[in-house]
């Protein structure tokens, strides 16, 4: 993002610092909105990036403040020490919840978070170890070359270096390979699936990373109050936590820090007001809160922090420098000489759905350095077909293979692997990413890069490598003045394009593309046309689904044409042309 | 493309729609997100009408039927009845006697044949549905063998019927009917406009859009041709169909 | 432990399994209709609860007021969301079903005032405050949000839920109550001696759902609430206002809460908060029918009932946790069956 807001927040903290006089109920109130960001940070990638919500996060906060407090005061920790087992412990539990739900669809996650926030809070008020609904008291307060941190003020200090470290880790970790997954994982995350991506894992990293954010926050907190009970691990703080994360801007790790300050600010002043004006304490910052977080949902759902941007940038966006490498990418290894089967084989392909046949005994392939292109009317299994060879459904009987290796059973990524790429008929894009971002997707298995190494900032020489790979193959594509637009502001046709750039930075052997033209205009249609000669001509195959006869005539090699499911023609542009079964399919019956 | 000049016959830009138009959409356009999908499209219809809208996929008819129901939200003027609906969700223009068969049926799957029929006839008075039910009934045999069978167990020409069905129980003044034929068998396509004939005979004026341009255009009485979301040719249906610039327009020359 | 225990525990798992059925319905409907996980459901127990025990002990209860703050919101937001087309017919109607009606409950338990009612009077009095509060939200919160993924709505119900938590403290203190048995007398069978109160408990809910059953199986209206929950688009091709299907949804649950809340009371002290908790307990069980199916979740309903009165007993002190981590075995089937997850666009 833009670099002043972060100068400004910088400065700020800096002045609550070092300037004297500062009243200490502020520094107290900027420790609880640093702790609070942490946890809503993780909130953030969890639900505004990663599209799960979770309302249990204060009981992660739970458990790392009480793995502290467990460890320092009954076995002697120093505090230290316990960091590593904090995490340890949060990661662990995170990661046993997390394996039950991500694969779920998506309102059981929020629901078993409810749950277990619940029966975790009750859990930390029942055991005799925890100390039941007292807590624990006598926490040692941190401490660096025997200089206790025990102040407020110290304590300032120690949580905000890790709350900007955590956001700076964070940001590096969106703006990497594994982020890209994380950011595609929205909508479905089907896209990313065929492009290598795995989606469960990757909500399971994300769950866990988000833990462990909170348990870190319970561990400062452990430390900061030298004493934990449970109140401030029930469910009531973990809706806090997401209401935070939904008003700052659940899609932008900022979001947490002004939503976390908002929050934090808002609820001390309705804490303060309230008595004044109708003379009791009637909790009545809860119903402000729910009725902001409402009125939020009806009018602005993203949130504060695009509008915040917005207001600041006026709406442009950043133009990003093409990247460049020093060197590219491995490129696939090439097909053995003298290879004379055909690259894509589909044999007798039927599917069944509950006893209907969509797609019956079709066979045809697909050579090296051709373009097939498979026809036929609305309903004629077109799609189903397409779907059986890139792995999204499974076959009910009949095999596919490609390059020698038959398929297994319904595995996008399988075919990634292999080789295929593919483009969607409703164009999958991840909207808020760049058209650079979205193809360097497109690269996910040609690196390594992991979750770690992101965090830290060491896969800058790979990243380097996927980004010049992707730019290259915007430039193939004709797209380079749009790469650092967010590919959802691009019209259509372009977005195909996207598609395609996508589909050409998993260096296929076959690209496999739905419908390319539909919706297209006429000369989009003809650069879409020269576009595939010209990667014809580079050795490429190509697979296409398409209704639209005019496009495919004269780019075609051989078209396969299908109707209720099942073949009935095959042969050169010229012969389908003039084939009675295919006009009757195309016009209509003589009844 | 096949940038045909619209024929002589209607050339009038705004195709004089008599105060007797039971429908007329004046300068309808519908955008997907950045995509145009209908541009600047009027059309209408008569009382006792069959007009058919007929065009390759992708250009644009289903769109333009959803947007007269008021499913997707479209610009330009809608004239129902003589009632401006632009402004009226889908419902209130269910009430005023427009009635889609959607592309995708939209039927209530887990539901007996009969329930789906009765709620059909939501807007009459009970007398009305009971004698309403017996006429779809009569017309569909279909579906009075498979009265008490749930819509979901039903083979993909039966759940047709039974969509025209319900549409028929509110007795509307339009029907609209979005690929009535899409993934059918011949031999239940022919019965589906056999069935499109039947209705016309009764007076029923229907708005047909259609990929099987040769049924369509045998139904219809007149029509019009998409193409990139735009009409660009239109005439009687006897016309059109000798017309060869409508099989180019499917077979690409 | 013997059989004498044990046919007491079951009893009282029945009994609040019985509860934890009508409530597990309300939420089946509420997410088939309307898509929303209704998380405030809990809070209509405890208004009802409240409610009716200050009406029994002839008190004005807070909820009076509150409807009327309903009430009124709900027209402001009705009016200004039509502010372009008013017309007079239109602001009488909207005024009457939305400032008149609460304001003639009010009314009429105000005239009714202390004098000693009979229970049915007081469970209609209940009904009549707490049942319009459900479409009076909807119209507040969730009809503006119309076509959000079913995560928006879930996080706006959890908003009315802190929001409802707050407004019981404000309106009913924090003060518990507890009414008297619904039923005085008690039924000797053999061994067990089955309490007064659990018979009305079973009665109504059997009753209850006798005629929910009736509503969606015979009459018209209830097959149309039944079509806006399988296909929403369907229904407004017929013509069905899909938002009136959503507020008798509504009304239906607050009803339902209040009901159980009534129920509930004679045999424990509710307090302003004390509802989440046991809407929970529904939610357990609708989960285990997928929030789909209303037989599963009747059943589930007493298991969770059971296993609770078996908790409550062995392991007093871990009642809810045992009873909220049943929700994890039902996870992980689910989690086992579901081979990709759903593809949710949006």
């Amino acid at each position: 993002m833009t670099r002043a807001p972060l100068v400004a927040l910088l400065a700020v903290l800096l002045a609550l610092a070092v300037v004297p006089g500062i009243p200490p109920f502020w520094i107290t109130l900027a420790n609880n909105i640093g702790l609070a960001a942490l946890v809503t940070l993780g909130l953030v990638l969890l639900t505004g990036v990663g599209g799960m919500t979770s309302f249990g996060q204060a009981a992660f906060v739970g458990i790392g403040a009480y793995t502290t407090a467990v460890l320092t005061t009954v076995y002697g920790l120093s505090p230290w020490a316990s960091l590593p087992l904090v995490l340890l412990v949060t990661g662990f539990v995170a990661a046993l919840l997390g394996l039950m739900t991500v694969r779920l669809p998506g309102f059981y996650l929020p629901l078993g978070t409810i749950a277990w926030g619940i029966s975790l809070y009750f859990l930390f008020g029942k055991l005799d170890l925890l100390g039941r609904y007292d807590g624990i008291g006598g926490i040692p307060p941190l401490s660096i070359a025997g200089v206790s941190l025990a102040s407020p003020q110290a304590m300032y200090v120690v949580i905000w270096l890790m709350v900007l470290a955590a956001f700076v880790a964070t940001g590096n970790l969106l703006s990497s390979r594994t982020g890209r997954a994380i950011r595609a994982l929205r909508g479905g995350g089907s896209a990313a699936e065929s492009f290598g991506v795995d989606r469960a894992r990757t909500k399971l990293t994300v769950f866990i990373y988000a833990g462990l954010l909170a348990g870190l926050s319970g561990w400062l907190y452990a430390h900061l109050q030298r004493s934990v009970n449970p109140t401030p691990f029930g469910l009531g703080i973990g809706i806090e936590y997401l209401f935070m994360a939904v008003l700052g801007g659940a899609g932008h790790i900022w979001g947490a820090l002004v939503g976390a300050g908002a929050i934090v600010l808002l609820k001390d002043l309705l804490q303060r007001v309230t008595p004044m004006l109708v003379g009791a304490d009637l909790q009545m910052e809860a119903v402000v809160f729910g009725a902001i977080i409402v009125i939020m949902l009806q009018t602005a759902r993203d949130g504060l922090w695009p509008r915040l941007v917005a207001l600041y940038t006026g709406g442009h966006h950043r133009q990003l420098a093409v990247p460049q490498a020093d060197s590219p990418l491995p490129p696939r290894p090439a097909v053995a000489p003298g290879l004379t089967r055909r690259l894509l084989e589909v044999e007798a392909a039927s599917k069944n759905f509950g006893g209907l046949m969509a797609v019956k005994q079709v066979s045809f392939g697909v050579s090296a350095g051709e373009i097939v292109v498979l026809i036929g009317p609305n309903g004629a299994g077109k799609s189903t077909t397409f779907n059986l060879i890139t792995g999204v459904l499974g076959l009910s009987s009949g095999k596919v293979s490609f390059d020698g290796h038959v398929l297994a059973d319904a595995s996008p990524r399988q075919a990634a692997a292999l080789g295929m790429a593919r483009t969607f008929q409703h164009v999958k894009l991840v909207p808020d990413m760049t058209v650079l971002e979205n193809v360097a997707l497109g690269a996910h298995r040609r690196a390594r890069a992991g979750t770690l190494r992101s965090l830290l900032r060491l896969d800058r020489a790979e990243e380097a490598r996927i980004l010049a790979d992707a730019a290259r193959q915007i430039d193939r594509v004709g797209l380079t003045e749009h790469l650092s637009k967010p590919a959802g502001s691009l019209a259509l046709g372009q977005q195909r394009l996207v598609e395609i750039a996508r589909a050409l930075a998993l260096d296929p052997r076959l690209i496999l593309l739905d419908e390319p033209a539909a919706g297209l205009r006429h000369f989009e249609k003809q650069a879409l046309a020269e576009l595939l000669s010209k990667l014809r001509a580079e050795g490429l195959s190509v697979l296409l689904v398409e209704h639209d006869m005019g496009f495919v005539m004269g780019l075609a090699d051989r078209i396969v044409v299908l109707n209720f499911g099942t073949l009935i023609a095959k042969g050169t542009p010229a012969e389908i042309r003039t084939h009675p079964a295919v006009i009757e399919a195309y016009l209509g019956g003589t009844e | 493309m096949t940038a045909s000049p619209i024929p002589a016959a209607s050339a009038s830009a705004a195709p004089a729609s008599a105060p007797a138009a039971l429908l007329a959409v004046n300068a309808m356009s519908v955008n997907h997100g950045p995509v145009p999908a209908v541009v600047d499209v009027s059309i209408d219809v008569a009382p006792g009408e069959i007009v058919t809208v007929i065009g390759a996929n992708g250009a644009g008819k289903s769109s333009l039927l959803n947007a007269i129901m008021g499913i997707t939200p479209g610009s330009g003027e809608v004239t129902f009845a003589g009632t401006p609906i632009r402004r009226h969700p889908v419902e209130a223009r269910a009430r005023l006697g427009l009635a889609l068969v959607p592309e995708k049926r939209e039927l209530f799957s887990t539901m007996s044949v009969i329930d789906n029929l009765t709620l059909g006839g939501w807007t009459a008075t009970p007398a009305e549905r009971k004698r309403t039910l017996e006429e779809v009934l009569d017309r569909f045999p279909r579906l009075r063998e498979r009265r008490t069978q749930m819509a979901k167990t039903m083979s993909g020409g039966e759940r047709q019927m039974l969509a025209m069905g319900r549409a028929l129980m509110s007795r509307p003044k339009l029907l609209m009917l979005d690929e009535p034929s899409l993934g059918l068998a011949p031999r239940i396509v022919g019965e589906i406009f056999r069935i499109i004939a039947d209705l016309r005979a009764s007076g029923v004026s229907i708005l047909l859009v259609e990929q099987n341009a040769k049924a369509a255009l045998n139904a219809a009485d007149r029509a019009y041709v998409m193409e990139l979301g735009a009409v660009i040719l239109q005439g009687p249906a006897a016309d059109l169909a000798a017309d060869p610039r409508v099989a180019g327009i499917y077979l690409g020359v | 432990m013997d059989a004498t225990i044990l046919l007491f525990l079951v009893q009282d798992g029945l009994t609040n399994g019985a509860i934890y059925a009508l409530l597990g319905f309300a939420l089946v409907l509420l997410f088939t209709v309307t898509r929303t996980i209704f998380i405030p459901q809990g809070d209509f127990v405890a208004y009802g609860a409240l409610t009716y025990a200050l009406l029994r002990a002839g008190h004005l209860p807070g909820t009076v007021k509150l409807l009327a703050v309903f009430g009124a919101t709900a027209l402001a937001v009705e009016l200004w969301s039509r502010r372009r087309d008013l017309t007079p017919g239109f602001i009488a109607t909207q005024c009457a079903t939305k400032l008149g009606v609460p304001l003639a409950i009010w009314a009429v338990v105000a005239v009714l005032g202390a004098a000693p009612r009979p229970v049915l009077l007081d469970l209609a009095l209940t009904i009549a405050i707490v049942g319009p509060m459900g479409p009076y939200l909807y119209r507040i919160v969730f009809q503006p949000l119309g076509g959000a993924t079913v995560l928006t709505l879930f996080i706006a119900a959890v908003a009315v839920h802190i929001a409802l938590i707050a407004l019981g403290l404000a309106f009913f203190g924090p003060e518990g109550q507890r009414a008297p048995a619904l039923i005085a007398t008690s039924l000797k069978l053999g061994p067990v001696v089955v309490s007064g109160q659990s018979l009305a408990v079973y009665a109504t809910t059997i009753l209850l759902t006798a005629a929910l059953s009736a509503f969606f199986a015979l009459t018209l209206r209830g097959k149309a609430l039944h079509a806006s929950a399988v296909n929403a688009l369907g229904a407004r091709l017929v013509g069905i206002d899909t938002h009136v299907s959503a507020k008798i949804a509504f009304a239906l649950a607050a009803t339902i809460g209040a009901v159980s809340g009534v129920l509930i009371v004679p045999m424990t002290t509710i307090y302003y908060d004390s509802g989440f908790v046991i809407g929970l307990k529904g939610f357990v069980a609708a989960i285990f029918g997928g929030l789909g199916s209303f037989i599963i979740t009747g059943i589930a309903a007493f298991s969770v009932g059971i296993v609770e009165a078996l908790a409550s007993f062995f392991a007093s002190s871990f009642k809810e946790i045992i009873v909220f981590s049943l929700i994890i075995p039902v996870l992980l089937v689910r989690s086992a069956r579901s081979h990709h997850g759903d593809d949710e666009d949006h």
